[in-house]
């Protein structure tokens, strides 16, 4: 017999077959295996999608319209963000978000690193002391915003009552002061999340080579030198992350200082995302509203961006 | 010549642990405070100078409380809502995390990356729209918008998918092999392997939806709806006055939390540690 001539050598099992004919359950394969994929993903994805993806996507929109709360959003172009640009209080929120991100950005850092560092030093009782350190972190921010509020009460407050021991004159007048409002939600934000941040570096100093330090102590470095030769390098890129994420935590500041001044007193707290809330779910302007979180969404992804081209940069 | 280093060390030592031992009290001052005040009157509660041992020790106000407030609603609601949204979140973040780091299919990697892009946007800045679609649908003033606002968030697939990397994929390749399909593999070697990155994903869920506070604050109008956070922030408004019995409020919030984070405090911080690092 001569070579059999078949339409398709594969189904005979033969040991050769032509192309064009097994591509075809190859693509199938490959279809099928994408589907399973898509299965995995699609629960959690359809939820995210349809709860945060489309919410984003409509802000735009909406900011470009005079939506409010009686149901009309008509197109209106960019009106909205020309009137950001004259809106007073508009600039008093965007000044206090920065505010509240200058001091809180390095204050967290210095504060998370210090306490992981020390941390970091073989003593026992360290892991009570991250689970302490940590605690804040956990609590709810009601009860927090609540117990700090009692003890900022500027007369007979236990802060006070302390620092009253040692300086004469009139004390602080804390969250009732438009002066020293906003500190004092700083030093309740920085209370709060710097045991999460603790948590990051230590991971961090985790992968420091003792090696390294050794080798820095027998040529004769001192503590400083060593932290800031080795121990600082070493930790670059926990030191990026953890402030890529303060920083997006500080401009995201919200239910913090809602619970704790409601932006006041005046509007010596108010931030970003509390204007957008006033606008929206007090005064129901719903289209200026969402320009103002165009506004935050914008910073957000922008400080970012530039957070991670700058790293980029460096490493290279 | 050879006391000198050590002697030093020593002093080294007790600075460190002095300064430890000051931070951790520093840390936990306000929770004292707050324990402390709530077994005291009202008026005991800001007095110059500072009476740390309440005397008598007021416990009627662990009782009041459960009077003048909603407590048992709101404790029923709020978890309710946690039970609900850390079951949904453990099992689709697994499920999608098992999709993104053992499979393949077109526009994995981008999907993913749209994810981690959340992280960056604030809520506020998307809350309007939000509450607009779930209102739509009727979903406004019912515990189900608390429970769909929680339950879909990125970080469970974070977390479930930096752990699932971890596992060899020669395991899968194996199970493959034995005729087990992705489903099987799933749900019979990833999940029994992943039992510790679970247990994280499910407190910090947890903790997470019972301390939410703005979710509740937007959709739960009715009293019979509100969650222990929007309670307690009421009853403050309320009973302004009343700080004793504020503090007993704030006490009985963060009681449950703070037991299933001391039960669970090794998988919490694992759980934090590993997202964090690789990001």
């Amino acid at each position: 017999m001569a070579t059999p001539v078949v339409d398709n050598p594969g189904a005979l099992g033969l040991p050769y077959s032509d192309p064009p004919q097994r591509r075809a359950p190859r693509t199938s394969l490959k279809l099928r295996n994408a589907l399973v994929g898509w299965t995995f993903v699609l629960p959690n994805f359809a939820g995210f999608a349809v709860l945060t993806l489309i919410p984003v996507l409509l802000l735009f929109y909406y900011s470009l319209t005079n939506w409010n709360i009686f149901g009309n959003a008509d197109w209106v172009g960019l009106d909205n963000y020309a009137r950001l640009i004259g809106d007073k209080s508009f600039h008093v929120a965007l000044g206090n978000t920065f505010y509240y991100a200058a001091f809180h950005i390095p204050l967290t850092i210095a504060a998370s690193l210090g306490l992981a560092l020390l941390l970091n030093q073989k003593l026992r009782g360290a892991a009570f002391f991250r689970t302490v350190a940590f605690f804040p972190y956990v609590t709810s921010i009601v009860a927090v915003a609540v117990v700090w509020n009692m003890l900022f009460s500027p007369e007979y407050g236990p802060i006070n009552q302390f620092i009253g021991l040692f300086v004469g004159g009139e004390l602080p007048g804390w969250t009732v002061s438009k002066d020293w409002a906003m500190p004092a939600v700083i030093i309740v934000g920085t209370w709060r999340y710097m045991g999460y941040y603790m948590l990051l570096f230590l991971a961090g100093l985790q992968t420091v080579p003792a090696e390294l330090h050794e080798a820095a102590r027998i040529d004769g470095a001192s503590v400083w030198q060593r932290f800031w030769n080795v121990t600082l390098p070493c930790l670059r890129p926990t030191m990026f992350f953890v402030t890529v994420m303060v920083t997006i935590e500080s401009f995201k500041v919200f239910d913090l200082i809602l619970v704790m001044t409601e932006g006041g007193p005046g509007q010596a707290t108010l931030v970003l995302s509390q204007y957008i809330w006033q606008k929206g779910f007090e005064q129901f302007e719903l289209g200026y509203a969402s320009s103002v979180a165009v506004v935050l969404f914008l910073i957000c992804i922008g400080v970012t961006v530039v957070q991670f081209l700058y790293n980029k940069r460096r490493d290279a | 010549m050879a006391a000198r280093p050590t002697a030093l060390r020593k002093t080294g030592r007790v600075l460190l642990y002095l300064g430890m031992i000051a931070a951790a009290a520093g840390i936990l001052l306000p929770f004292a405070w707050m324990v402390i005040s709530s077994l005291k009157t009202n008026n005991q509660v800001f007095t110059a100078p500072i009476e740390w041992v309440p005397d008598p020790f007021r416990w009627s106000n662990y009782v009041d409380i459960w009077i003048k407030g909603d407590m048992v609603t709101w404790v029923r609601n709020t978890m309710t809502v946690s039970v609900v949204v850390t079951v949904l979140q453990v099992v689709t973040g697994s499920f999608a995390a098992y999709g993104f780091a053992k499979t393949r299919f077109p526009g994995r990697d981008a999907l993913f990356l749209l994810y981690i892009g959340t992280i960056a946007v604030p809520w506020a800045s998307y809350m309007i729209p939000q509450f607009q679609m779930l209102s739509s649908w009727g979903l406004a003033n019912t515990l189900y918008s608390i429970m769909l606002l929680q339950a879909f968030g990125a970080f469970g697939v974070f977390l479930m998918k930096q752990y699932y990397e971890s596992i060899p994929d020669s395991l899968c390749e194996a199970a493959r092999i034995d005729g087990l399909s992705e489903y099987g593999i799933w749900w019979r070697i990833m999940l029994p392997l992943s039992v510790p990155a679970l247990a994280s994903l499910t407190i910090i869920t947890f903790v997470t939806t019972w301390n939410d506070y703005l979710g509740p604050l937007i959709y739960l109008r009715d009293r019979e709806l509100w969650t222990i956070q929007l309670g307690l922030q009421r009853f403050v408004g309320d009973y302004n006055a009343e700080h004793a019995l504020i503090m007993t409020g704030s006490v009985l919030s963060v009681l449950p939390i703070a037991i299933v984070f001391l039960l669970g405090q090794r998988y919490f911080i694992q759980g934090i540690a590993t997202t964090g690092v690789k990001g």
